[in-house]
């Protein structure tokens, strides 16, 4: 718990800068789906932003990117000795990754970052207006 | 009560309460993805209560209720933080109305047009 006051500003134009770093990481692994590689080690393993909320005072709050973790899932063998990069037994190892599952994923990211955009834009505007209030 | 209440009335409290609950709310919909987070609200008309009978509004901030709870243990459902949204920034923007009423009819005064 920290005592920071968060203004609109802070809390909306946080949780964009967390989707972004989100939308980043599908973007990467939707990249290195389908790459190959001769270890298992040397796989590409899909890589998951772990949120966190930060409070603020008056039950304010906004997000941050705790760290970012790889997915746990084993990369799939398969055995094609005639890759150039297949292992003295033949196998070579596919990235973990789901491309469907990244799929969904950066359209919610993207849902999720308008909503914020469509906070932050309300709120302006009724700032806006009150900053003409007697006028 | 002080002058600036009397002549704003309840509105001056009311505004400074929906931009509290917008923040509360903007809070809600950027913590929308993030596990454990418990989303929050204010119950306005108690705190409206209290903030004109000039009491702390602490009590009026209450946990949401799920319609249906999500597996990773956040409460935030889209729909109801949205429409929460949009009906709080209708309810400023009528309180901010009113006030340009009331600074209008006192400016008129003060000119004696």
């Amino acid at each position: 718990m920290s005592n920071q006051t968060l203004s609109l500003f802070d809390i909306s134009g946080r949780a964009m800068a967390a989707q972004l770093v989100r939308l980043n990481t599908t973007a990467s692994n939707l990249a290195n789906a389908g790459t190959i590689s001769g270890t298992e080690e040397g796989a590409f393993r899909s890589l998951k932003p772990v949120f966190r909320t930060i409070m603020g005072d008056d039950g304010t709050a906004t997000v941050a990117i705790d760290k970012i973790v790889s997915s746990p899932a084993a990369p799939t063998k398969r055995h094609d000795p005639s890759h150039p990069l297949a292992d003295k037994n033949g196998d070579v190892w596919e990235a973990a990754v789901d491309s469907a599952a990244e799929m969904v994923e950066m359209l919610e990211t993207s849902r999720q970052y308008q909503n914020n955009v469509q906070v932050l834009q309300t709120a302006k505007g009724l700032m806006l207006e009150t900053l003409r209030l007697g006028q | 009560m002080s002058v600036g209440d009397a002549l704003l009335g309840i509105h001056a409290t009311a505004l400074q309460l929906r931009s509290q609950r917008m923040s509360m709310l903007a809070s809600n919909i950027a913590n929308a993805a993030t596990p454990n987070y418990k989303a929050r609200d204010i119950n306005f008309a108690q705190a409206l209560r209290q903030a004109s009978n000039g009491e702390s509004i602490e009590s009026s901030v209450e946990y949401r209720v799920p319609l249906q709870p999500s597996l990773d243990g956040n409460t935030v459902e889209m729909s109801t933080e949205q429409t929460a949204f949009a009906e709080n920034a209708l309810a400023y923007r009528s309180s901010l109305s009113f006030l340009q009423g009331r600074v209008g009819t006192m400016m008129r005064a003060l000119k004696g047009e």
